[in-house]
């Protein structure tokens, strides 16, 4: 009877990036963006106005020719936890509009609730959220190519990266379907990770020691979730937001990228 | 026009004489007409606004529509052996299927069964050049809905009935009614206009769906349910008064039902 009563396990789903591996192909991009009718503008190249919930940015060494060195750095939204669900955008947020999963570790936005002061856009350390300007256009007859398990955005909301969350309810219909409650690592993976063509994202839950993201960023749960992984890094790991997306990189300029250090600082 | 009138000689007579008695005495008569007056407006004006607000506007608010083909309940569920599920089924991926299409028609009626003219019309107008029939869905939720059919049926038992209501008893489509602003169905907001509900299918608002997983988290099931009553927004540093809390969960994001 109380097994019954009592819960599935919650979950803490995260992404390991990494950085050696990537190209900057911007695959992860487009997928993105096709997964979750988000509209292009008719300048794409004004990065101020485009909406991006994947975003490839590109880091440079600044050394001369022989030591230069460039790394691609994709960015989806980190889905803080913060200190027990207390991300940066969920406890500014007015209206309630973005809140901290506890079920799955994803920070939700309901477009629906969001009436767009984008406190959350000045609260997030990583400019992972968007502001719709312009209701989304389509060209003629592609309206026909969007998902109808996303609804689209109107003018005068937030939005931001969901980790596909959309497929997290179609993988637990599957699985309701079959008499589980609990899925299967590779039943859930995001639009990026599956569009990625040098495996450089993966993606799985971190409180399961048995999925890949698990094994390879090495979280310290005890410790804020930091990487015990030493090639492993998060962004901007010191403000203590608490992020679930780990990035990986075997060289140390690109690690020390991530955060902001004093100039002789060691680390 | 006479009130007019009587008005403007109120105030001439204002003007002219006020330390008269005889003119006092009438102008308290005729103030004492002119209140009846103004009752008579406000009655007027009171029935007058009830009646729109209460009948003229929810008649325009929402436009009549047929459904393409009249479609009989009874004698398909009659005819089929599993009940709603023969027509209404799960794919294997667990979605919901909801309106059949044509191909699941066409089973039985690529050629004309019956007498009925509604089923002449069916199979000549849409089985016989390939058209899918444009039903109009009286339970379709706004797109921000996210709604699992296979977590509530499968997982939660919970009959058709319960949100649906009686629908396979019906001989004939009932008008759909969508409102001109949303272009939602009335099934939704519910055919009272006074929001009162009878029956747990009246209604399929956010509210009503609320109401059941209160119910039911109260009786310990696992379910999904709102920590607070949805009017209620919740504030970090506010507690809810305990009369305004509906269940003493640990506060989930509302993306559950909400895409």
């Amino acid at each position: 009877m109380k097994e019954q009563h009592k819960h599935t396990k919650a979950k803490k789903y995260g992404m390991v990036i990494d950085l050696d591996k990537c190209t900057g192909c911007g695959a992860c991009m487009a997928a993105c963006m096709a997964e979750n009718n988000v509209s292009f503008k008719k300048d794409e190249s004004d990065k101020l106005l485009s909406i991006t919930w994947m975003r490839v940015y590109k880091l440079t060494n600044g050394k001369k020719f022989p030591e230069a060195d460039i790394c691609y750095l994709p960015r989806p939204c980190m889905h803080c936890e913060g200190d027990h669900g207390h991300a940066p955008c969920v406890s500014v947020c007015p209206a309630t509009a973005t809140d901290y999963s506890h079920e799955t570790g994803i920070v939700s936005q309901i477009y629906t609730r969001c009436f767009g002061c984008r406190y959350c856009m000045a609260a997030c350390p990583y400019h992972a959220r968007y502001f719709n300007w312009w209701d989304p256009v389509w060209p003629d007859g592609m309206e026909k190519y969007l998902s109808p398990n996303v609804s689209p955005r109107m003018r005068g909301v937030v939005e931001k990266c969901s980790f596909c969350f959309h497929r997290y309810q179609l993988a637990m219909d599957k699985a309701y379907i079959e008499g589980r409650r609990e899925l299967e690592e590779d039943e859930y993976q995001t639009s990026c990770t599956q569009a990625c063509p040098a495996d450089a994202i993966i993606f799985g839950d971190l409180n399961n020691p048995g999925h890949a993201v698990t094994q390879i960023a090495k979280p310290d749960h005890k410790h804020g979730g930091r990487p015990m992984n030493p090639n492993a890094f998060r962004l901007l790991e010191r403000l203590g937001t608490n992020p679930k997306v780990y990035y990986l990189s075997s060289r140390r300029w690109v690690r020390r990228a991530g955060d902001n250090y004093i100039k002789d600082e060691r680390g | 026009m006479s009130t007019l009138d009587d008005k403007a000689e109120e105030t001439v007579g204002q003007v002219e004489t006020t330390k008269s008695p005889e003119k006092d005495q009438k102008k308290k008569d005729q103030k004492n007409g002119s209140w009846g007056i103004i009752l008579i407006f406000f009655v007027i004006g009171l029935v007058g606004s009830l009646a729109v607000g209460w009948w003229i506007f929810p008649k325009l608010l929402y436009s009549q529509k047929k459904q393409p083909i009249d479609f009989n309940h009874v004698i398909h569920v009659e005819a089929v052996e599993e009940g709603c599920e023969s027509c209404h089924f799960f794919r294997e991926d667990g979605s919901f299927s909801g309106v059949p299409k044509l191909a699941q028609c066409v089973d039985c009626h690529e050629e004309v069964m019956g007498e009925d003219p509604e089923e002449f019309k069916f199979v000549e107008e849409y089985v016989a050049k390939g058209n899918e029939v444009p039903w109009l869905v009286y339970s379709r939720q706004p797109d921000c809905v996210f709604f699992s059919h296979v977590a509530h049926v499968k997982m939660g038992k919970v009959d058709c009935i319960t949100c649906h209501g009686h629908i396979g008893e019906s001989t004939h489509s009932r008008v759909y009614e969508e409102n001109r602003l949303t272009g939602y169905s009335r099934d939704i907001w519910g055919k009272n206009i006074a929001g009162l509900k009878k029956d747990t299918w009246d209604r399929m608002k956010m509210d009503d769906c609320a109401e059941c997983h209160a119910e039911l988290k109260a009786k310990g099931k696992i379910v999904q349910a709102l920590p607070w009553p949805i009017n209620w927004m919740p504030r970090p540093y506010e507690k809810p008064a305990s009369s305004q809390v509906r269940v003493h969960i640990k506060k989930d994001a509302c993306f559950v039902c909400h895409k």
